[in-house]
């Protein structure tokens, strides 16, 4: 399904994404990453790994977004603590996902994998 | 008083600097004022109270009170590393260790007080310390790096603060108490040893009874402690924390008054012996005593300075109250009064909960009206309370040991706004209610307009929370209303939001979030949003500019589980349900493997459903006539019912057809919470009724009404709303009850809650909802026809719609499943795989 162009994957068409929300895609290494739409911010698409550290179980892309003191979050929908989707980082508790860099190109949301 | 005025004042402590903040508050215009300050430590004054913070990374700049500019801009003359060694009272002069001397007109002592180190021999080694300035933490600090071990001799509060700064430092900490018990001060025996015990499982070991005779090298460790008992104790290093004596060294060699223990005779005005000499502070002895806190040497600042200005109102000092709260590692210690009950006749209440580590002992006197004093250890909550009703002298309730006693019920409280305006809100500061109010008066209306102009709640912090309350209470009784901002997005509580919504027709959570809010919204405003959207208007849930609003559950139309799957309930009103839906129920569990139970509401719940099936399963129950049950949504669950009348030879009415009316008319609206029915048949009540939102008790003449019941984490019984009432009155008053609830409740808030914060009560929602007091009925009815006249089957509609259909996958880019999502069997049917039998996958395994 993805495709890889240097290090820049293709991942979904920028229609998959719905604003303000999130949905979630398979990268080649059966990776789940959680991406999100957020038209008002400068990066618009956030990707982060849908796998909730705390709640055990692949469910960040069903959580709200927003904000919290200006960082773009998303809340997990299973206890709420909030992940930073600049950096990753639990808001709440000692642990944080993996963020990737992302883009829109050639019609693709692509992410950069290190 | 003369127009030029020369004040001296030796020490910057705490209280020394203090008092250079009343005179520089309260010096009026005519007199001018000429400040010294001398202060033998090498910095200006510093919070000692939280002088144990340092450890915990607060350096000498966050603990200090002032500064050099603050002092210049006051033009304070000040002098550090400058020790008073003079003192002429002839020439009304003072000289310091380097030869600088200063006259004065009004000289104010302001020494404090050293630690007492006990002459034991080989007490003065290296790493033999004391605890009271920050030069003392920094040689800590740095003993403490060299060392494993550490031994604080003295178990009273102090001694306690340094043993948690030892263990903050890393050393195995020991305390060493002569007494039987620790802080035998301000506890009794009985909370010494409850406070012994939580000390030690806090891993610092506790040595009661235990006279030090000397220290000699150790084996082991650098030292060796020997006690009267011959006993021994190795330690690298040692804290002395034997008790604190007065700095009046200056006062004696000058021939002031000083106590046969120590410590600088004074007034009630806070002069000495010498009229023109003042004294406060711990170097201060008043009436016998020496008050080893700030509050009281606070006061005694405030005194001397009003007295040096001549203002006409000047306060004098009479003693203070000596209660303290505090943490000491962890541990919650409070005392009031006379702790000992020592007083003539007094009686104690006691209670010890020992495998939880609490005690609590009340004192009250001989004829059970008053509190003397009280001990807490482990819990404090009630601490202000007990104070208040000690320093009021307030009658006590009819029972006093209600006021310590945990589940009491009733348990009586002081509320802000019974206190009298005499009331002492922060004592660090000396603020009353009444000085509370009047700077609300004056316009001040935040606590932090109100701390910044009181100066309440800027000492040792305590009081913080009876702070907010009265603030609170005082500005509510002005009509003012308390801020209940739902999150930092919007400045407003529900309520006012749900106003807004309603006033301004406002139709998307975007809409809002422009004209009234900032940022992007978060997980507890969209969620509010989304329902008052929806209660105002009723529109589908899964519309595209409701969509992102969602908790999961509304989002999915469907209850998340623990790992990521989710329950399917379809309605099945009143309870009642043909077999052929039954089986149609039982054949969609068995045709996706989904783990079926009973609920406690009365209907049938299936677990274990990947996001990507939830349209599947919800076309099959559909096509059978089942429609969604709403157990994701705040809105109504379920309508319990019993069988009634038509079966039941007790039965007088038909609940059944009762509860099935009720569910079919309210269900889909949504609200600030999840809403529960019942209906029984009888007054055996089979449904529960009385523990519902709505309850409905059938009686031989109609139907007696029960609202704001709730089970749950904190039930309460329903209260009795209206009598016998014929159906179409009964769905009325419900109609009203409802939408007034929909209109008014905070977020989150059951109906329970609602009641209880409602003003006025039972009686005033009978008012509103009976007698249209407020004139609201009309328009209550009208906004319920309108969101009933909306309801549509969720599940219909988002199967009827593509766009949200497509957002029932797993994956945008793949049709494969979760792959963490694994099951086990158990009793014959599926739950979630644990973590250890995912790792060894154990998947098929049958788990008895
Ligand atoms: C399924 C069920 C347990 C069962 O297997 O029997 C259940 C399951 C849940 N309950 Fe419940 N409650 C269930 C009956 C009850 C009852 C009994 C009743 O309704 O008669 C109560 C006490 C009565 C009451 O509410 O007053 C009850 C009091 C709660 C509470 C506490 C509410 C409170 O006011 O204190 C919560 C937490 C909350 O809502 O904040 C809760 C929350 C939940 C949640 C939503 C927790 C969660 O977020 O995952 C559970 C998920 C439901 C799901 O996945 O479908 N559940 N829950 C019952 C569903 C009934 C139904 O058919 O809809
Ligand atoms: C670790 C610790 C924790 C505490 N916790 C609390 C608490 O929780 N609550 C509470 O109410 N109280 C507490 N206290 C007590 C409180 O700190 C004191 O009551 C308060 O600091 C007394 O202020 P003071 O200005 O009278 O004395 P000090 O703060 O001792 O100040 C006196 C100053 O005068 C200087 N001085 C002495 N002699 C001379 C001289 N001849 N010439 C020039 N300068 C001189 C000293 O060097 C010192 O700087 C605690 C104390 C300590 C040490
Ligand atoms: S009682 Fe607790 S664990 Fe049981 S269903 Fe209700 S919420 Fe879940
Ligand atoms: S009681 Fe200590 S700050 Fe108010």
């Amino acid at each position: 399904m993805t495709t890889t162009n240097e290090q820049w994957i293709n991942v979904c068409k920028p229609d998959d994404l719905i604003d303000n929300a999130g949905v979630c895609a398979l990268i080649n290494d059966n990776q789940q990453v959680a991406l999100f739409s957020l038209p008002s911010q400068p990066e618009r698409v956030f990707a982060i790994t849908n796998y909730d550290p705390i709640g055990s179980a692949n469910v960040l892309y069903r959580g709200i977004v927003g904000c919290q003191n200006g960082e773009p979050i998303v809340a997990s929908p299973l206890y709420k603590q909030q992940y930073s989707l600049r950096t990753g980082k639990c808001i709440q508790e000692e642990t944080a996902v993996t963020c990737f860099k992302t883009r829109i190109a050639e019609g693709y949301v692509q992410i950069f994998r290190e | 008083m003369s127009k030029q005025c020369r004040v001296v004042i030796v020490g910057n402590g705490m209280v020394g600097h203090h008092c250079v903040e009343q005179l520089i508050e309260l010096q009026q215009q005519d007199v001018k004022i000429d400040i010294t300050v001398l202060s033998a430590e090498s910095r200006l004054a510093y919070d000692r109270v939280h002088l144990s913070e340092f450890f915990a990374g607060k350096s000498a700049q966050d603990l200090a009170l002032t500064d050099e500019s603050t002092y210049d801009s006051w033009q304070v003359n000040y002098r550090t590393n400058a020790k008073v060694i003079d003192i002429d009272r002839e020439n009304k002069s003072i000289s310091t260790h380097v030869g600088e001397s200063f006259c004065y007109d009004k000289l104010i002592l302001a020494t404090g007080s050293y630690p007492f180190v006990p002459p034991i021999p080989g007490g003065e080694q290296p790493h033999c310390l004391v605890y009271r300035t920050i030069e003392d933490l920094l040689a800590i600090e740095k003993s403490a790096s060299t060392s494993k071990v550490g031994v604080v001799i003295g178990g009273g509060l102090l001694g306690l603060e340094a043993a948690n700064a030892l263990k903050q430092l890393g050393l195995k900490t020991h305390v060493v108490e002569f007494a039987p018990q620790l802080m035998a001060v301000q506890v009794d025996a009985g909370g010494g040893q409850v406070l012994k015990e939580k000390i030690e499982a806090l891993g610092v070991s506790v040595h009661t009874s235990k006279a030090t005779t000397s220290i000699s090298r150790g084996d082991t460790y650098r030292y060796k402690l020997i006690f009267s008992d011959d006993s021994e104790l190795e330690t690298d290093m040692i804290l002395f924390s034997a008790g604190i004596r007065p700095h009046d060294q200056l006062a004696r060699d000058c021939q002031l008054t000083v106590g046969e223990r120590g410590g600088v005779t004074i007034n009630q005005q806070c002069q000495t012996s010498d009229p023109n000499i003042y004294a406060i502070g711990e170097c201060a002895l008043f009436n016998q005593m020496i008050y080893g806190l700030v509050a009281p040497g606070y006061s005694m600042a405030k005194t001397a300075a009003q007295h040096i200005l001549a203002l006409p109102d000047a306060s004098q000092f009479s003693g203070a109250d000596m209660s303290t709260k505090l943490k000491l590692m962890g541990v919650d210690v409070g005392s009031i009064g006379d702790a000992h009950a020592k007083t003539e006749g007094a009686l104690c209440y006691t209670y010890v909960n020992q495998p939880a580590g609490i005690y609590k002992k009340i004192v009250v006197s001989e004829d059970n009206q008053r509190l003397l004093g009280a001990v807490l250890i482990g819990d404090t909550s009630e601490y202000d309370t007990l104070l208040q009703y000690k320093l009021n002298d307030i009658t006590l309730p009819e029972s006093p040991e209600t006021l310590i006693l945990p589940m009491a019920e009733n348990k009586p409280t002081l509320g802000a706004d019974a206190l009298p305006d005499t009331a002492t809100i922060c004592s660090c500061l000396n603020v009353t209610k009444g000085d509370i109010t009047q700077a609300i008066d004056q316009g001040s209306c935040t606590v932090a307009d109100v701390k910044s102009c009181t100066k309440a709640s800027s000492g040792c912090g305590g009081c913080a929370a009876l702070l907010k309350s009265v603030v609170d209470s005082e500005l509510e009784s002005r009509g003012v209303e308390v801020k209940k901002d739902i999150c930092q997005h919007f400045p407003f509580s529900r309520r006012e939001l749900f106003d807004i919504v309603k006033i301004e027709k406002i139709r998307s959570f975007d809409e809002l979030l422009t004209k009234h809010g900032q940022g992007l919204g978060c997980e507890i405003c969209k969620p509010t949003a989304g329902s008052i959207l929806a209660s105002v208007w009723n529109d589908y849930i899964l519309a595209n500019e409701h969509l992102a609003l969602q908790d999961t559950n509304d989002n999915f139309l469907a209850n998340m589980q623990k790992d990521g799957t989710y329950s399917v309930v379809p309605r099945i009103p009143g309870g009642e349900i043909t077999p052929e839906k039954l089986i149609k129920i039982g054949e969609v569990a068995q045709q996706y493997k989904l783990y079926t139970k009973i609920t406690g509401g009365q209907r049938i719940d299936m677990f274990g459903a990947r996001v990507e099936q939830l349209p599947e399963i919800w076309k099959t129950l559909i096509e059978a006539g089942l429609e969604t049950g709403h157990a994701y949504g705040k809105s109504v669950r379920t309508v319990k019912s019993c069988v009634g009348s038509t079966w039941c030879r007790f039965g007088v009415q038909d609940s059944v057809s009762m509860a099935i009316a009720i569910e079919n008319r309210y269900k889909g609206i949504r609200a600030p919470h999840k809403l529960k029915f019942a209906v029984s048949g009888c007054t055996r009540e089979c449904a529960e009724a009385q523990s519902k939102d709505i309850g409905i008790i059938a009686t031989d003449k109609g139907w007696n009404l029960y609202v704001c019941g709730n089970g749950g984490m904190k039930p309460r019984h329903a209260d009795l709303f209206a009598t016998d009432l014929d159906d179409t009155t009964l769905i009325q008053y419900i109609d009203r009850i409802l939408a007034f609830y929909i209109q008014t409740a905070e977020r989150l808030q059951r109906t329970s809650v609602w009641l209880e914060s409602l003003e006025g009560g039972l009686a005033y929602l009978q008012q509103v909802v009976i007698e249209d007091h407020i004139g609201i009925c009309q328009s209550l009815e009208q906004h319920m026809t309108e969101i009933i006249g909306k309801y549509q089957c969720e599940w219909t509609t988002t199967l009827n719609n593509p766009e949200a259909l497509k957002r029932f996958k797993q994956f945008v880019n793949s049709d494969e499943s979760d792959e963490n999502i694994q099951f086990v069997t158990e009793r014959n049917q599926i739950r979630p795989a644990t973590e250890a039998e995912k790792s060894n996958q154990v998947i098929a395994v049958e788990v008895l």
